[in-house]
């Protein structure tokens, strides 16, 4: 199935043009070379080589949710995506809070073969914030679960928290916080702010996640463990992270495609495809976003894409779902925000979404470099085209992407994963 | 009635007795007017056909008239449709009053809401109505307009006026009559038979709405109101 | 105007002085032995109310039936959409009886404007959430110029210049501003005609972004009174103390309601409105509603002629934008 692949004139990392020859699931040698024998060969001219990236924080909503999504079509649209390696989030139905329903997921992943699905934990039962959920045994299971979190609510206990970073140390896990301070956020519906007061809808203060992320950083540095800070939203947070970062203090971040370019001023419609947890913010914080990845005080881009069925999203925002999706045009947002801006090269889009959350994820032979002897986990990628985002040719089972109509640049025209191509010539291969 | 069709280059137009045609309608022929009397020269592509004398004049005769046909302007209330209804439907009162010595009730009737042509446009703003103290039950009342044309307006005024009250009888008097009806309407007072083809545009002005009173015939196309 | 009534904050000057000077003419009518008009007959107004509204509903009915137009109502209890149908759903029924208007009442802010993207006919907010609730600011503005001279009929008959808007009045609105859709449209509606607008309440209701309103704010209701020409008292929930917003009614009351030692406060031509429904004894007492200040009553009759004009402008000529 692996085969002999010779990737001709193709720029890795947007460097020299140069080849790339794939054998036997490695990478087998990059520079000018001759066509191997028997080899299928990619004209690449013009193309950029990344390796496959590696999405933190997506939801596959099986088991449970299979009309919003599938094992099987979510990670179709990873492929399509240029992703070679998913971590799916724990609030499925039944959650994933055993080892019994983490394998499940994990073999359904392999199964469907189009990337590398690592199923999350959650971190309390049943997502209730209550008790710890058996850590241990997902981490031993064939899943090797490393991420803990219970993503969708926030581990909201001061206690609990600290115990779950406690914990973790005894297997190298980290917890992955969706800082949101419930109280303060009972019925919000949209960032707290100018749009909020003007719109009548119920304001998430921007507090309610900074606060959450210094008690943590704080907590971690204590008890000497990692965390790991979901799609972090605003600028205060950007500088507590900063903050902690500077201390020394062995905290990661993530930022979604949707934060890094779009505001709040979009619900000015109350189209609830704009409607995500946490929200869209305002034009600073989106600046102060984009100028932390540049500067890696964040980490990684992570998806969260979040899909889910017409009937959830085609009502009043409030009683509207929560989420957006994203795997399909997230390194097209990001060419948008962070390349064509300036703000981050090639070779530093591929260190935020392939080699530091193959890190943080504790990945083995993910996100390794384009380099002879890797696993030749790789995504070519256009940057000159541009066309229209239009969510009914995604392979999403969901259409609730907010970049619907607009204008991006870029389009991922193979994905390789160790070896076997997912995505060929744009399509599923 | 008078129905010459102006030369081009002729500003003023002799608004005269026609070559005998069909007779005026109501009211005597008028006399020729002086065409050099012009206050101001019509614009480009319009003639004047009713000096400021001569709209005095037609107000003084109509308002002779409306005594003579209502016994002395017993129970008549004069209601102008707006905008330009209105001002003369003052100038009528004013002429009565001075004749007979005390006031006859005037007003307004905006008709705007009972037009049938409301749907062809955007909603209009609507003009003043304002009906005098005593009501119209049982008394006379006389619509005044500037020009009756397809006569929808005065139906539009007779649809208004029965939801107002039951008047004892509704007459019609206008400083213009152009022709072209297109409903079964006629006007018991006429300022000037004023005979026009579709393709013309009548314009009245008078001082309290224009700054200044004349009435100005020219083309569809040359700015003129409809 | 736009083809929607949905925020105040839509309408121009220009707009709302014709909503107003429309509304004079048309107020006359409720004094003629024959309370109809013609004008719309023939189309068909939906009053869709998600929320329980008595009042609104009956005015907006009145408003439409003295225009001559068709009026359904509907409900949400007991309906289909209390069995879980989608505001999609309805919005579709609606097309499909050829609705010429619908005149919507949701608890969710938004509702109208995602149902104006569902129907083709006009879409007229009767309040939806927190949000807004246009009709109501329009017949505060009417009230208010009535009393102070600058209707049309005061303007016709020679009672000061002007256009007949709000300049140089001072109105203060008093209560839960941040869950009130009606001090949000009266907020745009009264600085677009011209009027000051102080906002009073605790901080506690208000919104976190409200410098950045066309208003003053302020925490002191008794300095205000001094200052004002209209006292706007909102309404206040007693549930909102159990969310901590206010410690009692009672704390509430004494800082925040108009009593009658309040009242003798004001300047000596002040009004004092409420748009209803009234807590007697907690932001309004009982003898100031009923004072001779208060144009309580006549908001209410004023909120037919308001909603005629608003019904005939949007829908009493040719479809589309004017």
């Amino acid at each position: 199935m692996s085969g002999t692949w010779l990737i001709r004139g193709v720029r890795p990392l947007g460097g020299e043009p140069t080849s790339i020859v794939v054998r036997d699931g490695l990478i087998d040698s990059i520079g000018a070379a001759t066509k191997p024998a028997g080899a299928q060969v990619i004209e690449a001219d013009g193309l950029i080589a990344l390796p496959g990236l590696v999405d933190l924080h997506t939801h596959l909503r099986e088991p449970g949710r299979e009309d919003a999504e599938t094992v099987e079509t979510g990670t179709q649209a990873a492929a399509l995506g240029g992703f070679t390696a998913v971590h799916a989030m724990a609030n499925t139905d039944p959650v994933a809070d055993t080892a019994g329903v983490v394998e499940q997921i994990w073999r359904l992943g392999r199964q469907a073969g189009h990337c590398d699905v690592h199923p999350v934990g959650a971190v309390t039962l049943g997502l209730g914030g209550a008790r710890l959920a058996e850590l241990g045994a997902m981490a031993d299971s064939a899943a090797r679960v490393r991420v803990f979190s219970d993503d969708g609510r926030c581990v909201s206990d001061a206690v609990l928290m600290r115990r779950a970073l406690e914990y973790v140390k005894a297997f190298g896990g980290v917890i992955a916080q969706h800082a949101q301070e419930p109280r303060l956020t009972d019925g919000a519906q949209l960032n707290e702010g100018e749009m909020s007061a003007r719109l009548g809808l119920t304001g998430w203060p921007a507090v309610a996640e900074e606060a959450i992320i210094a008690r943590d950083c704080l907590l971690a540095a204590h008890v000497g463990s990692a965390l790991h800070v979901c799609h972090v939203s605003t600028a205060g947070s950007v500088e507590i992270i900063r903050w902690a970062k500077g201390k020394g203090w062995r905290v990661t971040a993530e930022v979604t495609p949707h934060h890094l370019l779009l505001t709040d001023s979009l619900a000015a419609s109350y189209d609830p495809v704009f409607k995500v947890n946490p929200p869209l913010r305002t034009a600073a914080d989106v600046t102060a976003l984009r100028e932390g990845l540049a500067d890696g005080t964040i980490d990684c881009v992570a998806t969260d894409h979040a899909p889910h069925p017409v009937e959830d999203k085609e009502t009043e925002w409030d009683t509207a779902a929560f989420g957006m999706t994203g795997l399909e045009t997230a390194l097209r947002v990001v060419q948008q925000a962070m390349v064509d801006t300036g703000l981050l090269d090639w070779a530093g889009v591929a260190d935020r979404m392939s080699r530091r959350p193959a890190v943080i994820g504790r990945l083995a032979g993910a996100g390794g470099e384009l380099a002879p002897g890797q696993p030749a986990s790789l995504t070519l990628y256009d940057p000159a085209v541009r066309d229209t985002v239009n969510p009914a040719t995604h392979a999403s089972r969901s259409r609730n992407s907010p970049f619907t109509g607009m204008d991006l640049p870029g389009r991922v025209v193979a994905t390789f994963l160790r070896g076997t191509p997912t995505v060929l010539d744009g399509k599923i291969a | 009635m008078p129905a010459v069709n102006p030369a081009p280059g002729h500003p003023e137009l002799a608004s005269g007795p026609a070559p005998a045609q069909t007779p005026a309608p109501a009211g005597d022929p008028r006399p020729a007017s002086d065409p050099s009397s012009a206050s101001s020269p019509a614009p480009a592509g319009r003639k004047i056909v009713l000096e400021p004398e001569e709209i005095r004049r037609a107000l003084t005769r109509i308002a002779h008239e409306i005594l003579e046909r209502t016994d002395g302007g017993a129970g008549v209330v004069l209601l102008g449709i707006p905008t330009r209804g209105v001002p003369l439907a003052r100038r009528l009162a004013e002429r009565i009053e001075q004749v007979e010595g005390r006031p006859i009730p005037h007003g307004s009737l905006d008709i705007t809401m009972y037009r049938d042509d409301l749907r062809l446009r955007p909603a209009r703003a609507l003009g003043r109505t304002e009906v005098p103290a005593g009501g119209i039950d049982g008394g006379i009342v006389v619509l005044v307009d500037d020009v009756l044309y397809s006569g929808r307006t005065v139906r539009a005024a007779l649809d208004a006026l029965n939801d107002l009250g039951r008047p004892r009888a509704v007459q019609l008097a206008v400083l213009i009559d152009r022709g072209h009806r297109e409903l079964p309407v006629r006007p018991d007072y006429v300022g000037k038979n004023l005979p026009t083809s579709k393709q013309e545009v009548v314009r009245v002005m008078l001082a309290e709405v224009d700054g200044e009173d004349a009435v100005l015939l020219g083309r569809a196309d040359s700015g003129g109101r409809e | 105007m736009n083809r929607h009534l949905i925020s105040a904050g839509d309408l121009t000057r220009d707009d709302a002085l014709l909503i107003l000077d429309t509304a004079d003419e048309l107020a006359q009518i409720s004094d003629r032995p024959i309370k109809k008009l013609p004008t719309l007959r023939g189309r068909t107004v939906v009053n869709l109310f998600f929320e329980d509204s008595t009042r609104t509903r009956i005015s907006f009915e009145a408003a439409a039936k003295r225009l001559s137009a068709d009026v359904i109502n509907f409900s949400a209890k007991g309906s289909s959409v209390a069995k879980g149908e989608s505001l999609k759903d309805t919005a579709l029924t609606l097309e499909a009886m050829g609705a010429d208007a619908v005149i919507v009442r949701h608890s969710a802010s938004g509702a109208p404007q995602r149902l104006a993207g569902w129907v083709r006919g006009t879409v007229v907010n009767a309040g939806d959430g927190s949000h807004e609730h246009p009709t109501q600011a329009l017949l505060d503005s009417f009230t208010i110029r009535r009393h102070f001279g600058r209707s049309a009929s005061s303007r016709a008959a020679g009672a000061g210049a002007g256009d007949g808007a709000l300049d140089g009045l001072r109105v203060t609105i008093v209560g839960d501003v941040l869950h009130s859709r009606v001090a949000r449209s009266n907020v745009l509606l009264l600085h677009t005609l011209g009027a000051e607008v102080t906002l009073v309440a605790p901080p506690t209701l208000l919104p976190v972004a409200v410098g950045s309103w066309p208003c003053s704010v302020s925490y002191d209701f008794d300095a205000a009174l001094p200052k004002s020409d209209v006292v706007m008292m909102l309404r206040v929930q007693q549930e909102r103390m159990n969310a901590a917003y206010f410690p009692s009614v009672r704390e509430y009351s004494r800082r925040y309601g108009l009593d009658a030692a309040r009242m003798a406060q004001l300047p000596d031509q002040a009004i004092v409105m409420h748009p209803g429904p009234m807590n007697r004894g907690v932001e309004i007492a009982a003898e100031v509603a009923d004072s001779a200040r208060s144009t309580i009553v006549e908001q209410v009759a004023n909120g037919v002629s308001v909603r005629m004009a608003v019904l005939y402008l949007l829908l009493g000529g040719a479809e589309g934008d004017s």
